[in-house]
């Protein structure tokens, strides 16, 4: 199946000179859910603006389910949902109004039944007759979120949606983003939040100085660059790692009651069975055992840091 | 052509006229009371008519225009920049609308105020001094051309405009003296000829003078020549307009 996205070669240069994308190239295949990492002013909003018609390209192609964002902009547009990273609201309207407006600016005929579905998985059906200033920051949130899905769109971008969000509204949210999912919504997010990315996303993006640093499905790229430590607790605390552990590169901490072991997870041989074996020869006595993965947040620190 | 954007779009601004009911229809119908008593009333004892026209009725069709134009520049402008301001046009720019859509929208919306406000202030003025019509189907081709092309200078405006007090610059400061010394109140037949042909450059002045003609058949200039002005008017605007959409300007940039 070809990708409902596919960009490529994308440059942007703005007025001023500063180049924002240095030529990205991104195949989003349909029904996934792609998290975009990247630290402020890397170019994940210029991306998403670009892919969505309100930023004009200065170089390279952009795909949407087939048709080019530039020149077939009615095809793209059409499909495409966006949830701004700002909460831009019409103040004086009513939301039940401004969410149909976005359904008709679309060019879809009205459907009070499908705004009404829409209203109630975000739990706004019964602020539909308020106007937007009367509601809290996160209420105008949910909106911005029920404008974007008014169109039943078939690709949904989240510009930071969960920034300045409770744990409620986050909650509520992830359960709307996986049932849109369940749908065959493709999501792409963007995030500073590295736990976000992790808990949903299928794949994971890092965008840093304009550029694409690496595109990996979550799992293997934990995999592939997630390193594992097991923490071995003393019973008694030792002076120094025991000559024959030596060839195991072990670490002593915490006054001699921790040992660290670091090892690859995705390696065949992780050596914990030698290890733990020799720990025993070696006549000690083992209190707790722990191991920890590393996050993604380490393994974002390192590729943005790398890429500096 | 997506025919649903333009009406959404379309019943979105007629919707903020409802909002704004009181400001945006009974003020003009005081003002236009105050004209009437103020230049009816007491310049009216003075000038008691011009070419055969009782001067109450002679000023109706300037009054109609000065508000229409008004209402029309300020609408229009006020319709686009205020997404542009709130933010909100991240959606007009991401919807699968062309910016023609969006325009006949907006300036559609726009012109259809100024129009309703202008019916008002001609059946306020009825009330006031016996208004006939001589050429209904010219007065309202007038109408309609100068609502439009009015609207879509405010469209301009709205576009251009950076912050509020770009925005009010035209409506407040250009649009006002070009009505005033158009010849709403008075014949410029009346002004010392240095004056007279200072007057001709005033584009306001064949919109009011054929506008005028299409009601008391007198006029200052050749009607036809009116609706020329206007037509030309409309086609530098068009033009201009194309090349904001075609480039961007100020909205993709």
């Amino acid at each position: 199946m070809p990708p409902i996205v596919s960009v490529s070669g994308l440059v942007k240069t703005y007025g001023n000179g500063f180049q924002a994308l240095k030529g990205i190239d991104l195949a989003i295949e349909e029904g996934e859910i792609l998290a975009l990492l990247g630290p402020n002013g890397a170019g994940k909003t210029t991306l998403i603006s670009i892919i969505c018609g309100i930023v004009n390209p200065s170089g390279g192609k952009v795909l949407v389910g087939g048709f080019d964002v530039v020149k077939d902009f009615r095809q793209t547009r059409a499909i495409i949902g966006l949830v701004p990273q700002e909460l831009t609201t019409d103040q004086f309207e009513t939301v039940w109004n401004t969410v149909s407006f976005s359904r008709g600016l679309h060019g879809k005929a009205a459907n009070p039944a499908h705004i009404e579905r829409v209203l109630k998985d975000l739990s706004l059906y019964d602020k539909k007759d308020n106007k937007l200033r009367e509601l809290s920051g996160g209420m105008k949130r949910r909106v911005l979120i029920a404008k974007a899905l008014a169109h039943e769109p078939r690709v949904l971008f989240l510009d930071e949606p969960t920034a300045g969000v409770d744990v409620n509204l986050r909650k509520d949210m992830w359960k709307v983003v996986q049932r849109l999912r369940e749908s065959g919504v493709t999501i792409i997010l963007t995030t500073h939040y590295i736990e976000e990315a992790e808990e949903i996303a299928d794949r994971i993006g890092v965008v840093s100085g304009g550029q694409l640093l690496l595109l990996e499905e979550k799992a293997a790229l934990m995999k592939k660059l997630g390193r594992k430590t097991l923490a071995i607790e003393l019973a008694q605390p030792i002076p120094a790692v025991p000559e024959q552990l030596s060839g195991f590169n072990l670490r002593l901490e915490e006054e001699g009651r921790r040992l660290i072991y670091d090892y690859h997870a995705s390696g065949a041989r992780t050596g914990i069975t030698t290890l733990l074996a020799a720990l025993a020869e070696a006549g000690l006595t083992l209190k707790d055992i722990s191991t920890r993965q590393s996050s993604l947040e380490d393994i974002f620190v390192e590729l943005v840091e790398a890429g500096r | 052509m997506n025919g649903q954007a333009i009406k959404a779009i379309y019943l979105f601004e007629m919707a903020r006229m409802r909002r704004t009911l009181l400001q945006s229809v009974v003020s003009p119908v005081i003002s236009t009371s105050l004209y009437f008593i103020v230049f009816g009333a007491a310049v009216g004892q003075r000038i008691q008519e011009i070419d055969g026209v009782p001067y109450g009725a002679f000023i109706t069709p300037g009054l109609i225009m000065l508000t229409l134009l008004t209402q029309c520049v300020s609408n229009g402008a006020f319709g686009i920049y205020f997404p542009k301001f709130t933010g909100t046009i991240y959606e007009l720019l991401s919807a699968p609308v062309s910016m023609a859509e969006v325009l006949i929208g907006y300036v559609g919306a726009a012109a259809t105020k100024g129009m309703i406000i202008g019916l008002i202030i001609l059946a306020t003025a009825s009330f006031f001094v016996d208004i006939r019509i001589a050429h209904p189907l010219m007065m309202a081709l007038f109408f309609a051309l100068t609502a439009i092309t009015f609207s879509l200078l405010g469209f301009v405006i709205g576009i251009w405009a950076k912050d509020f007090e770009q925005l009010n610059l035209i409506p407040m400061l250009v649009v006002p003296p070009l009505v005033f010394l158009g010849g709403s109140f008075y014949s410029i037949s009346m002004l010392p000829p240095f004056w007279q042909a200072v007057s001709h450059a005033n584009p306001v002045l064949y919109l009011i003078s054929g506008f005028r003609w299409s009601f008391y058949e007198i006029s200052e200039v050749d009607p036809m020549i009116s609706l020329a002005i206007i037509v030309v008017f409309l086609a530098i605007l068009s033009a201009l307009v194309t090349w904001i959409f075609r480039t961007g300007y100020r909205l993709r940039e």
